[in-house]
């Protein structure tokens, strides 16, 4: 997607609007004008939500994981190192389903890839989990406690040179060479890339080049997977772009879960100082995707502040600051962050619901949170949605399911400003619930 | 001068807490006034998550202070010398599924409160569960997950134990972020617990003789 030339002298919401057309007029060729409708409408549905208004009918969103695959009988092995199936089996599910929303195909991985590239931050079917189950993160200290000097003084390099060797197997070498940063005049020019003459980081070029070869494989098969439900069926994806908060940067796969909380109490500074390094970047992350995507939705899932991960006090210092500058960084580029709130957001609403963040601007979907009060606190400034339960998608029955999403709605989504969804990423999901979830979306959300 | 150590416990003062542990020891004071004075600053500090007061953070670094005191009483201390255990709890995260934190703060709350933990670790095989329950006479098992393919792993646990002939003599409880009772139902469980504490007590309650 190529901005127009007076992108910098648009305000905020003028690049919100190009974008949100952009969108809604993606390229495509589609199957049928029915279905490039189909899809005009239901990109409509979003900019309704968005602006707080009451949409032609309530968008039935969920986040989707390895259910396709379950679905049609095969493990999450299959999922991640066949790309037909991948292709095939998410067709036919939104085929089946037919939801307002694509996401998240980002979420079935390349196994190849990670084969490649000796990947220790997770494990996968067939490295270290079995085959029916999703990637699931090593929880470690991937960055030591004393490396925030490092990691503030230059992000960059301490991510090429400390970070990537340490959880790539196949990127060790990269601790050999220099940083980038040494190349500035021609007398150093030569002594940088000797460092390239080494065996083993000849050998890890090689592994990059195989590892960029087996990403453009799954990215053509991702493209494929989503291009076809969206030309064949009408359907957006739910996301063009993500990002995260600093402190889950920090806290999900650096210093992990412990090491970050043990900081607060070691290092306070450190982390403040660490985050507010990690803003810019976060923003740029996102912007170059969404501007490659065309989509302006963001997915951010968060983590690490939720209900009892740390006190309100700690949530408001600590974690909420810099979260919001980078909320307020992609605002101000025209994008919408769309925050995956995983666990219980009931303590943090009040924060959240910031009158310095511009009204309608994002949307905030929760998990296990009370929706009554999300409605009112959050819902009364920004889109909201949510928040079905995953037992109940594993274990509930068609009624149990039906009568959730009856009063979900009336609770939420009488006066607009709501997207009906998953509280999680579905991997798993009693076929008859997950029918009666579009069902009695459809029914109440009219 | 433990009432001193528990106070840097309470207020999670890690240099403090270990430095008088030291200053204690050197001056001869019976280890066991020590670790009664740790088990009263948990107690508080238990209470205060309880109450919304004190949060995950908050146990984790009582958890390290406790962890560091630890290494310092061991060479006091005689076998045994702590005293009775309430009992035997066998704590794991369920098969197919690797997150640790919530199942370790459980088992540090429960080694804390006086019970004597087995702990399996994460991604735990049903057939070691079964024998880890058996071979260590457990008479509560906790089973967490924050994934919902525990769910399943969970129920085929239940099972093993009552083919095994065990499920009369183990209570199970289950913990973890989508557990509710509904999954309880499903895998045929006992009870569940919504963090470290209602684990603790659902424990307690079991090994005092009620249900």
């Amino acid at each position: 997607m190529t901005l127009p030339d007076n992108w910098s002298r648009l305000t905020p919401d003028e690049r919100l609007q190009w974008r949100l057309d952009a969108w809604q007029g993606i390229p495509v060729e589609f199957a049928s004008p029915e279905v490039a409708q189909a899809y005009r409408d239901r990109v409509q549905l979003y900019r309704d939500v968005l602006a707080g208004e009451k949409p032609a009918t309530v968008p039935v969103a969920p986040w989707i994981g390895l259910l396709p695959y379950r679905w049609f009988g095969h493990s999450a092995k299959q999922a991640y190192y066949d790309y037909e199936i991948f292709k095939d089996d998410w067709f036919r599910f939104h085929d089946d389903t037919r939801p307002d929303g694509l996401g998240l195909t980002l979420g079935i991985v390349p196994g190849k890839l990670f084969d490649i590239l000796d990947y220790h931050l997770y494990d996968w079917p067939g490295h270290g989990t079995p085959d029916d189950t999703c990637y699931q993160y090593s929880e470690q200290e991937w960055m030591k406690g004393d490396e925030y000097a490092a990691l503030i003084q230059d992000p960059g390099s301490y991510w090429q040179r400390t970070y990537l060797p340490r959880v790539f197997g196949a990127l060790e070498p990269f601790a050999m060479l220099p940083p980038w940063t040494d190349l500035v005049e021609i007398p150093f020019t030569a002594p940088f890339f000797a460092g390239f003459s080494a065996p083993p980081v000849k050998e890890m070029l090689q592994k990059l080049s195989d590892a960029g070869d087996a990403a453009m494989e799954w990215l053509q098969a991702a493209m494929a997977a989503d291009g076809r439900v969206m030309a064949e069926l009408g359907i957006p994806q739910t996301a063009g772009g993500a990002t995260k908060a600093p402190y889950d940067t920090l806290g999900d796969t650096m210093r992990g879960t412990r090491g970050l909380m043990l900081d607060k109490f070691r290092q306070p500074g450190n982390i403040k100082a660490a985050m507010e390094r990690l803003v810019p970047q976060s923003i740029d992350w996102a912007l170059r995707s969404n501007n490659m995507t065309g989509n302006p939705i963001v997915f951010i899932p968060i983590h690490k502040g939720a209900d009892g991960f740390m006190s309100d006090a700690d949530f408001k210092e600590l974690y909420w600051p810099t979260f919001k500058a980078v909320l307020l960084g992609l605002i101000e580029q025209g994008l919408i962050p769309w925050v995956f709130v995983e666990g219980s957001y009931n303590e943090r609403l009040e924060v959240i619901a910031d009158e310095e963040i511009p009204a309608h601007r994002m949307v905030w979907m929760f998990d296990a949170t009370d929706m009554e009060r999300a409605k009112a606190i959050v819902g009364k400034r920004q889109c909201i949605g949510g928040n079905v339960p995953a037992a109940l998608f594993a274990m509930g029955t068609p009624g149990e399911m039906d009568a959730y999403v009856k009063d979900l709605l009336a609770t939420t989504a009488t006066d607009g400003g709501f997207i009906l969804s998953s509280g999680i990423v579905l991997d798993e999901a009693d076929p008859a619930a997950y029918k009666a979830f579009i069902e009695a979306g459809r029914k109440y959300g009219a | 001068m433990a009432a001193g150590l528990k106070e840097a416990v309470i207020e999670l003062r890690e240099d403090d807490a270990l430095r008088i542990t030291d200053e204690l020891l050197g001056a001869g004071t019976d280890p066991l006034e020590l670790v009664a004075a740790c088990k009263e600053a948990m107690d508080v500090i238990g209470q205060r998550f309880a109450d919304g007061q004190a949060f995950i953070p908050e146990l984790i670094m009582a958890g390290e202070i406790m962890q560091g005191i630890t290494a310092k009483l061991k060479p006091y201390l005689k076998a045994g010398a702590q005293g009775e255990k309430l009992g035997t709890v066998v704590m794991c995260t369920a098969q197919g599924d690797i997150h640790d934190i919530g199942k370790d703060i459980v088992v540090t709350m429960l080694d804390i409160a006086g019970f004597n933990v087995v702990d399996l670790g994460v991604d735990a095989h049903v057939d070691k569960v079964v024998a880890a329950v058996r071979d260590n006479k457990a008479q509560v098992l906790g089973l967490s997950g924050l994934l919902t393919v525990a769910f399943e792993s969970m129920k085929a646990t239940v099972k093993a134990i009552e083919a095994a002939g065990l499920r009369d003599q183990v209570k199970i409880m289950l913990g973890g972020a989508p557990v509710t009772g509904a999954v309880v139902e499903f895998a045929g469980a006992d009870d569940w617990g919504k963090d470290a504490v209602a684990a603790v007590e659902l424990a307690k309650t079991w090994v005092g003789g009620a249900s």
